[in-house]
């Protein structure tokens, strides 16, 4: 802990720490150098959400890297969660934009896998993964705690980071999802990400584990909302993306809502959820993930109820 | 075993495309077991090439020949009085064979005639898959036998990824996620806490990481 007896003292932690009902948002950087447009995105975000995500290479395209991006937030006064995956970088690597990351501020990061570079635009590439998402978070509260490198070399000031994981209750093998996420929680994981919820009945037999198992005593867990644009947004996901859960009911929901209409649908199904994870025992809070969507935000904030963020 | 594929005959016949007598040389070793650089494959081959040579109006000499092994120095000295009348070989073994001759016959160009793919077997006649990717230090005792490291795509200690779906890998459908299996194995078993230990960095030194290896046996050493 550090002196002012917080893990990292990051906006986030603070938030959770005080028991509010957290609220993130993402945020991805450009394809490109271009600030403005980062910038634009990003300010549809403030004052609505506690900290935002900032995704490195995802799905394994190309963009500006997570640490700048997470910096261009720093300076504009903006909260970070800055995403690192284990694809694209050895322990080197990582260790060193960790530490370059604190510097420039950034106070949260949220360690994954990473999409295999087969989903993105340089699929020739070669696959690093020198540690797994689970190394990454042990690497990263022992950089904290113990103050230091993975091969026990001191560091000189150590990043204090505020540690987040993933978790996906709905990949399989399903038996074996709350196994890994209390893995991740023994690693050292302080909040978990979760996937994208669409399948209620299921997130809510997971999160009773979870509370069972006692790993909400032990972490913060935020449960994962990306609104649907539309029924073929749904139904694309239902069919291309591993591990996503959409059910049938949902997708008929959305086509039901008629032409023009279902963005609206999509948006009302996500603040339905949010109202049931404000009272679902275990859940400290919602990650939106409102992907190119960012302007809809301060609509979805306000409509949930979750407005105004707290200043802690 | 080595597992490998045969280059397509268009490529074969670039590389070779200013001779016109050439080595062929097969192996008994690996790449006769996986059907791609045994007698059969060079006889295959060499009449292709001739048959190809012709028709581009160059006809092609070939002498066609089978080592034990194209891994050992001992069998590669059998060529010794013959490998010079060529003006180029061409090896049908993994891509250790071409590069144990080029050491030993310093004067002559050889060619690679498969691309050397993994190490696996046959899991069904015609389907072979890899299962070992040279680490080093082998650690499948963990995983019940199943190795990760090899067989998982991101070579993960601690999986399954949030891709993995119906017992399938989230890069292809056409890939087992082999985390699945090893879960699956440990549940039949009752043993799921095994996975619950968390296993520290891999030391990849061991690995091709550190560099090319060596492997010495010192009682055997003269
Ligand atoms: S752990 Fe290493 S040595 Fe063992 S099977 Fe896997 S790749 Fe081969
Ligand atoms: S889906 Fe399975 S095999 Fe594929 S990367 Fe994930 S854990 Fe590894």
């Amino acid at each position: 802990m550090s002196e002012n007896g917080y893990k990292s003292g990051s906006n986030l932690e603070k938030v959770l720490e005080a028991g509010h009902f957290a609220f993130t948002g993402e945020c991805g950087p450009p394809k490109g150098a271009n600030v403005e447009h980062l910038k634009e995105k990003m300010e549809h975000l403030r004052g609505q959400v506690d900290a935002i995500n900032v995704t490195d290479n995802q799905t394994a395209v190309v963009r500006m890297s997570s640490a700048a991006a997470s910096a261009i937030m720093v300076q504009a006064g903006l909260e970070p969660n800055f995403q690192m995956v284990c694809r694209d970088r050895n322990r080197l690597a990582m260790q060193a934009d960790i530490l370059g990351a604190y510097s420039m501020g950034i106070r949260n990061m949220l360690c994954l896998s990473g999409d295999h570079q087969h989903f993105g635009n340089h699929p020739q590439s070669k696959n690093v993964y020198d540690i797994d998402s689970m190394q990454l978070i042990a690497m990263v509260k022992k950089m904290r705690d113990e103050g230091k490198f993975l091969n026990d070399e001191d560091i000189d000031e150590s990043p204090k980071m505020f540690i987040g994981a993933a978790a996906n209750p709905f990949a399989d093998p399903v038996e074996f999802r709350i196994y890994r996420l209390a893995s991740k929680i023994d690693a050292g994981a302080d909040f978990i990400q979760t996937q994208c919820i669409y399948n209620m009945p299921r997130f809510r037999e997971f999160m009773k584990k979870a509370v069972d198992m006692g790993l909400t005593e032990n972490a913060y867990i935020l449960a994962g909302v990306t609104p649907m644009k539309s029924a073929r947004m749904a139904k694309y996901m239902a069919k291309f993306v591993p591990g996503m859960d959409v059910p049938e009911a949902l997708i008929k929901r959305l086509e039901g809502a008629g032409k023009g209409k279902q963005a609206e649908e999509g948006i009302r199904f996500a603040i339905e959820q949010i109202d049931e994870f404000k009272e679902m025992a275990g859940v400290a809070g919602v990650h939106l993930m409102a992907i190119e969507w960012e302007h809809k935000v301060p609509e979805i904030a306000e409509r949930a109820g979750v407005l105004p963020r707290p200043q802690v | 075993m080595i597992i490998a594929d045969r280059k397509p005959l268009e490529e074969i016949l670039e590389m070779i495309a200013d001779v016109d007598n050439i080595m062929l040389v097969g192996c008994k070793g690996c790449v006769t077991v996986c059907n791609v650089g045994g007698l059969k494959e060079v006889q295959i081959l060499s009449s292709s090439l001739k048959i190809a040579r012709k028709k581009a109006d160059r006809p092609l000499q070939i002498e066609e020949v089978l080592l034990e092994r194209q891994c050992d120095p001992e069998y590669i000295e059998q060529i010794r009085d013959t490998y010079d009348r060529y003006d180029a070989v061409l090896s049908m073994a993994c891509g250790v064979g071409p590069q144990f001759l080029s050491e030993a016959y310093p004067g002559q160009r050889f060619f690679p005639t498969v691309n050397t793919k993994f190490m696996g077997g046959a899991v069904t006649h015609g389907i072979w898959e890899e299962r070992c990717a040279g680490c080093g230090t082998c650690v499948i005792h963990h995983y019940d036998g199943l190795c990760p490291i090899a067989r998982c795509s991101k070579s993960l200690l601690h999986g399954p990824c949030g891709g993995s779906a119906d017992g399938k890998c989230e890069v292809s459908q056409e890939i087992v996620c082999i985390w699945d299996k090893i879960v699956l194995k440990k549940m039949e078993q009752g043993r799921l806490e095994d996975l619950r230990t968390f296993k520290p960095a891999k030391d990849w030194r061991s690995a091709r990481d550190g560099g090319p290896r060596t492997s010495i046996r010192e009682e055997l050493v003269q």
